[in-house]
């Protein structure tokens, strides 16, 4: 919870990519930050709703923030929504911004090059990929990593990666196939459980105004 | 090797807050004294089946287990008291009429209650056993409003919702124990986008998944339970059954309370597996999360061979301690000199009596000097035969 009152909110904004598909929604939605966070450096902004601030954050910080109500709200893509343990946030509304696909990917004869054996598996989504292939009924070896999961099967780290895959012109580039969808993402809009309830009124008002702007 | 560091979530108290704690833990106790509910102190270990019936296997990852050398068997240490006080009214005391019960206590879990929260909670709570009247569900829930008050928090909401609504329609979806487990997940995220998802996935009916979606849809104040009534009438007789408790619970606090922020949600669902009634929690601001919580677990006793209707609450007095951290004047310590004096004995046992904290001096050593290296806030000096106090704050 923001500390300034009842009905001040905080939202948290996820870096990077999804940010970018965020500044229009929040513009269709009436909502103006005072500085450009594509350039200012600052991690808190100030809107043109006094009621309202905002964070910008890491992608994966993001669900932190705000299931321990250091934001009321906040923009996180289905990824790491799916990564976050628990059930400690609600996720009311999907923005439908930032699409793309969670994906297993290889080169095109990964499964049958590795036979018998025990798959590697590169990724930096560990839970969701310990979940999918368990369901599958596979027993997999993973292999964390933070970024450029496409060079690891090239070099021999692991038989398969999955990762997020938007135009696939990455796995192209690297002589990769994608294999098998996981789940199809796009940025969910989270609330924290205590201001859902305790700031009911300008949660739910809110939660209109981008109902609202992202069916436009 | 850092021996002095403590494992992950793990928790002690020292100087103030330790005094704190056992001060709230008194004023706690007074007050369910007051009220009229017995106190009883269950063991810290048991046997692990006993620990975990009865509240379903919720319980069973946060318990550390360890093996019992005289018999073999497994046993637990308690994660939570709520088991341990249906299990003394369904055997150890059989009251035949309404029993009320606190406890305070340590219990131990496993992995921490969300991230940096606390492994070793001091759980203090009330049950009341034997009565499934709305009185009863609102006798706990103003037992719990007191103790918060006593505890000096203010500015605490309410969040009221009912389990038997949820249950009512899960078990008309006839799904499988891992499917059900994923639409409880989904409604405990409050998302619409992942239910739509799950109906088409399950093929669930239409009337089901527009059910799901008004539970996921119902939170907010008061009128939400009118909405709840015209949105869930073609629902069955235990829904509307439901729908009535907790409307007369709601009124009947809007009644009492008339400044406390009600809050209903009808997909709130804490400790499903063992509830069966109406359930609760308390939000203050600041905290992200609940600070004490409770409902009704009727039938809970059964697997202690006497399942009565049963109602109750709990907190973390660490907790509960710590978010009032702020709202204590300094305290008043005062110094009295290493002099063997009949009348200083005597005041020293005076003050002492009437509650004051008067520490002896060692040495003879400037009284003053030590009374600040010690952070006394008063000294006692002689006047003529007689000892006085005399306050340093002022210089």
């Amino acid at each position: 919870m923001s500390e300034a009152g009842k009905s001040t909110l905080t939202l948290a904004l996820s870096k990077g990519r999804i940010l970018e598909d965020t500044l229009p929604l929040l513009a269709a939605a009436g909502i103006e930050p005072k500085d450009d966070p594509l350039k200012s450096r600052k991690l808190r902004f100030e809107t043109n709703r006094p009621d309202l601030s905002m964070l910008v954050i890491r992608a994966a910080d993001v669900p932190t923030f705000v299931e321990y109500g250091a934001a009321d709200l906040g923009i996180a893509g289905k990824d790491v929504l799916m990564e976050h343990n628990g059930n400690g946030l609600y996720e009311p509304l999907d923005l439908g911004i930032a699409s793309c696909k969670l994906m297993v990917a290889g080169k095109p004869d990964a499964i049958e090059q590795a036979g018998s054996r025990r798959l590697r598996v590169a990724t930096k989504y560990m839970e969701t990929t310990r979940r999918h292939f368990a369901a599958k009924g596979q027993q997999v070896e993973l292999i964390k990593l933070y970024g450029s999961m496409e060079l690891a099967p090239l070099v021999g780290l692991a038989d398969l990666i999955v990762d997020l895959v938007d135009t696939g012109n990455t796995l192209k580039a690297n002589g990769l196939v994608p294999l098998e969808t996981i789940a199809e993402i796009s940025s969910r809009l989270v609330v924290n459980k205590a201001s859902m309830k305790m700031k009911a009124g300008a949660v739910k008002e809110l939660l209109a105004i981008f109902e609202q702007a992202t069916a436009k | 090797m850092e021996r002095w560091l403590l494992p992950e979530g793990v928790e002690e108290s020292l100087p103030p807050e330790a005094w704190r704690l056992e001060e709230a833990r008194r004023r706690l106790l007074d007050l369910y004294r007051s009220w009229g509910y017995d106190l009883v102190r269950p063991p810290l270990i048991e046997y692990l089946d006993s620990l975990l019936t009865g509240a379903g296997h919720d319980l069973e990852l946060e318990t550390f287990k360890l093996t019992d050398q005289l018999s073999g068997r497994m046993m637990g240490v308690r994660s939570d008291m709520t088991t341990q006080a249906a299990r003394i009214d369904a055997h150890s005391i059989r009251e035949e009429g309404n029993a009320r019960y606190c406890y305070i206590g340590s219990v131990l879990r496993t992995r921490p209650d969300g991230m940096g929260g606390s492994r070793t909670p001091l759980q203090v709570g009330a049950e009341l056993f034997g009565s499934s009247s709305v009185n009863a569900d609102l006798e706990i829930l103003r037992l719990m409003l007191a103790s918060l008050e006593a505890m000096g928090l203010n500015e605490v909401s309410l969040d009221l919702g009912h389990v038997g609504i949820y249950r009512a329609f899960e078990e008309s979806a006839g799904l499988d124990t891992q499917t059900s487990a994923e639409l409880f997940d989904i409604l405990q995220r409050k998302s619409l986008p992942d239910l739509r998802l799950f109906a088409r996935q399950c093929q669930l009916s239409e009337s089901l998944m527009g059910s799901f979606t008004a539970l996921i849809e119902l939170n907010g104040d008061l009128d939400v339970l009118d909405t709840a009534v015209q949105r869930l009438s073609a629902a069955g007789e235990r829904v509307q059954a439901a729908l009535s408790d907790l409307s007369a619970i709601a009124r009947r606090l809007r009644g009492l309370f008339p400044d406390l922020p009600i809050h209903i949600d009808l997909a709130e669902l804490r400790g499903y597996r063992y509830k069966t009634g109406v359930v609760f929690a308390a939000f203050v601001p600041g905290r992200g999360r609940e600070v004490a919580r409770g409902g009704r677990y009727d039938g809970v006793g059964a697997s202690f061979g006497r399942g009565r209707p049963a109602t109750g609450f709990s907190a973390d007095l660490n907790l509960l301690v710590d978010l009032c951290a702020n709202s204590r004047s300094e305290e008043i310590r005062i110094l009295a000199p290493a002099v063997e004096d009949a009348a200083l004995a005597e005041m020293i046992g005076r003050l002492r009596a009437d509650g004051c904290r008067v520490v002896s001096a060692l040495c003879e050593r400037d009284l003053r000097e030590q009374a600040q290296q010690m952070g006394c806030t008063e000294i006692l000096v002689r006047q003529g035969k007689d000892w006085e106090r005399q306050s340093l704050l002022r210089d």
